[in-house]
């Protein structure tokens, strides 16, 4: 198990230095580097007149003279040895200002909607899978084939919509706007809670339709197996019996997917902040890129991508220890 | 021996053999074909599909107008439709009632107002704006519209520049979905060319793309996206950023496809007809295109027919947070930007309508690949 692990984390650490490197890439993109930009934002509206002299002075000071090959081990190392992003120039502060505890918001909405996820579709697909061909089934198929053909972003735009209409309530946001600059406190924390079900319900949509067919697949799989047919012989209640037999095996594609559905959750977060109007990490990953705050855009992009390889590692590890027919090491 | 005449044998029996004889001489295609057709929801959807790939192709000559034809008497107006009756009594001609624009004694914004006493018929090919058919037959003739060359038809209602909200989800359908295919087409091409040398080769190569297919995978995909669009210079023409986008939507679409391909060319690399090919002499491109590629064509069809709406999703995604195409070009997701908020939504609903052409593009896509996956399956007969 030891060697396992430790080779799931060099293999991460490959992936990341690998992904590290694709989104520096991304950032050097923009035509223009980051001096261009700089002279411009401190010096437009100002009257002063800037040449290229002053320019390339900014370059020098930034160190954006450097090959590209230097820039990035300047970049990576300082993240690495001390966690430093860079500079946020829309903000005039480092990166690491700017995101700070965005990332702990960040982390709240990804597990609110995992659980959400889960816990609404294990039970649905191991219900649908057991009522094969009812009117349920059917329904619950409709549903999903929905799931994946209503982007979360127009759904976030209706729910907003009927919100408003029904009980004229201002649904977005993550606080109240008494609690937004607020220190945290407890009621803080609850308002936090009264505002997140709302963003995780429109981001577990499509996880949902999604894992809601998994699970209904490898269960009608699981059912047809000897091993329940022998047990409901055996007069095996039929509670535990779905749960101890096909329920804990088809549990296992749901598992391996958790890093999925966190890429998933990740890739439609940015879209849906925008449409609900949270100003956390999504939406400023939006506003670096629309301002081309590239420091900012790439360091979010890393964080994202290292949650998701992480949470990608946990569930190896998961399916690991639930399924004991997987090699280790193989 | 026996003599009986063919004719003689004209029974169901005889019936029942050659239908069971031409279902085994049938070609791959025309067996799928055949499983194919039998998936009703499946054929509902290709026919969904085609009507809306038809409307694209002639976009010119369904919408009544063009993109960007502005109708200054109607601003924000809501959808005209067409009707049989009024208080004035019926016609057998569809009708609708003329708008006279008036100011609004409150505000003092003119607004228009439906005129009920004044009748515009509607008509099937009434003559209107000059355009290109398919981009050479030129025609000054649309799908329908009103008789009064002055008056115009809005079926879906304008919006805040008076613009016809039907012509321009026309003209969006065709963008959206041509990126689609091209997008598709660009990933489809690495997919092949990724998949195959990793599958083709295995061992050292195999592993090297497998990490660089894993990095492409790991990565979110739509702020990826995001990252690559908004390095496109603001100065650049809509073609160039229509093309950049297809660029950009095929060139990460691939991994899925790649791992497909690459696995199940992996599986039958040690089967005796490659080694056959191999060993008369024949160049790895001709061994997987001619010999390996064939045995699943069927399922890498379905993949391709899955992969469509993603990039739909994603193009529509990008456009409507203003990371995508960009106006004057027209698609879902650039319609969709002027209904961001619950404000426009409540006031003028009709902007909403090219979210139902996202919803029933990808639905579509997704029950045609569905009904595909059961077709090509060859062994969905035996259950």
């Amino acid at each position: 198990m030891l060697r396992f692990v430790l080779e799931r984390l060099v293999g991460m650490a490959i992936t990341m230095l690998l992904v590290s490197m694709m989104v520096f890439v991304i950032m050097e993109l923009p035509p223009g580097d980051y001096a261009d930009r700089y002279a411009f934002r401190k010096y437009s509206g100002t009257g002063v007149s800037v040449t290229e002299a002053d320019v390339q002075a900014i370059r020098v000071e930034l160190g954006l003279d450097q090959p590209m090959v230097v820039r990035y081990f300047d970049w990576i190392g300082g993240i690495v040895l001390h966690g430093d992003f860079g500079q946020a120039f829309a903000f005039e502060t480092s990166v690491v200002n700017v995101i700070g505890d965005k990332v702990w918001l960040t982390l709240a909405i990804l597990f609110t909607t995992l659980i959400i996820t889960y816990v609404i579709s294990i039970p649905i697909g191991i219900y649908a899978a057991v009522k094969r061909g009812s009117a349920a089934d059917y329904g619950l198929t409709i549903f999903s084939y929905l799931g994946l053909a209503l982007p979360n972003f127009l759904l976030a735009l209706i729910l907003l919509y009927f919100a408003n209409r029904w009980f004229e309530a201002d649904i977005g946001g993550l606080f109240s706007s008494q609690y937004k600059d607020a220190p945290w406190s407890l009621a803080k924390l609850w308002d936090l809670v009264a505002h997140l079900w709302l963003p995780a319900v429109v981001l577990a949509w499509s996880a949902v339709a999604y894992q809601i067919q998994t699970m209904r697949a490898t269960m009608s799989d699981e059912l047809n197996r000897l091993s329940v047919t022998a047990a409901r012989a055996r007069g095996v209640p039929e509670g535990k019996l779905l749960w101890k037999y096909p329920a804990r095996l088809a549990i296992n594609p749901v598992v391996s997917t958790i890093g999925f559905d966190v890429n998933r959750i990740f890739s439609e977060l940015p879209i849906v902040a925008a449409v609900l109007g949270l100003t956390e990490l999504g939406e400023l990953l939006l506003r670096a890129y629309l301002d081309l705050d590239m420091y900012v855009a790439g360091a979010i992009l890393l964080l994202l991508t290292f949650i998701i390889v992480f949470m990608n590692f946990i569930s190896d590890i998961l399916l690991a220890w639930l399924d004991p027919r997987i090699k280790l090491g193989a | 021996m026996s003599d009986v005449t063919p004719d003689k044998l004209n029974t169901a029996d005889e019936r029942e053999r050659q239908k069971r004889l031409k279902y085994y001489s049938a070609s791959q295609w025309t067996l799928i074909w055949w499983r194919f057709r039998r998936h009703r929801t499946a054929m509902i959807a290709s026919a969904i599909l085609g009507l809306m790939a038809l409307m694209g192709v002639f976009a010119e000559f369904v919408a009544p107008y063009g993109p960007t034809t502005r109708d200054a008497r109607y601003l924000d107006g809501p959808p005209q439709i067409p009707m049989f009756c009024d208080q004035n009594g019926c016609s057998w001609q569809p009708f609708v009632h003329g708008v006279t624009t008036q100011r609004d004694p409150v505000t003092l914004r003119s607004v228009s107002v439906p005129d009920p006493e004044s009748r515009i018929y509607v008509v099937l090919f009434p003559a209107g704006e000059d355009v290109e058919l398919l981009g050479f037959i030129p025609t000054n003739r649309h799908l329908f519209g009103l008789d009064d060359p002055d008056a115009k038809l809005h079926i879906w209602g304008t919006d805040s520049l008076g613009r016809d909200v039907f012509s321009r989800t026309v003209y969006a359908t065709r963008t959206s979905l041509s990126i689609g295919v091209l997008g598709v087409l660009i990933s489809f091409v690495l997919a092949l060319m990724i998949g195959g040398v990793a599958g083709y080769a295995g061992g050292m190569t195999d592993n090297v793309i497998q990490r660089g297919t894993e990095v492409v995978r790991v990565v979110p995909i739509i702020p990826l996206y995001m990252g690559l669009s908004a390095a496109m210079p603001k100065e650049w023409s809509t073609t160039q950023v229509y093309f950049t986008m297809t660029l950009i939507l095929g060139l990460f679409g691939w991994p899925t496809l790649a791992r497909r391909i690459r696995s199940q060319l992996l599986s039958i690399r040690g089967e005796d007809y490659v080694v056959a090919a191999r060993l008369a002499g024949a160049r790895p491109s001709r061994i997987i295109g001619h010999h390996m590629l064939p045995s699943f064509t069927g399922f890498i069809i379905v993949d391709l027919v899955i992969s469509f709406p993603y990039m739909i999703l994603a193009e529509t995604a990008l456009s409507f947070v203003g990371l995508g195409l960009r106006p004057p070009t027209v698609s879902w997701g650039v319609l969709l930007q002027e209904a961001q908020s619950v404000r426009v939504i409540e006031q003028t609903p009709w902007l909403f309508i090219p979210a139902a052409f996202v919803v029933v593009a990808v639905l579509a896509f997704t029950v045609i690949g569905d009904g595909l996956r059961d077709a090509a399956d060859p062994y969905s007969e035996a259950r």
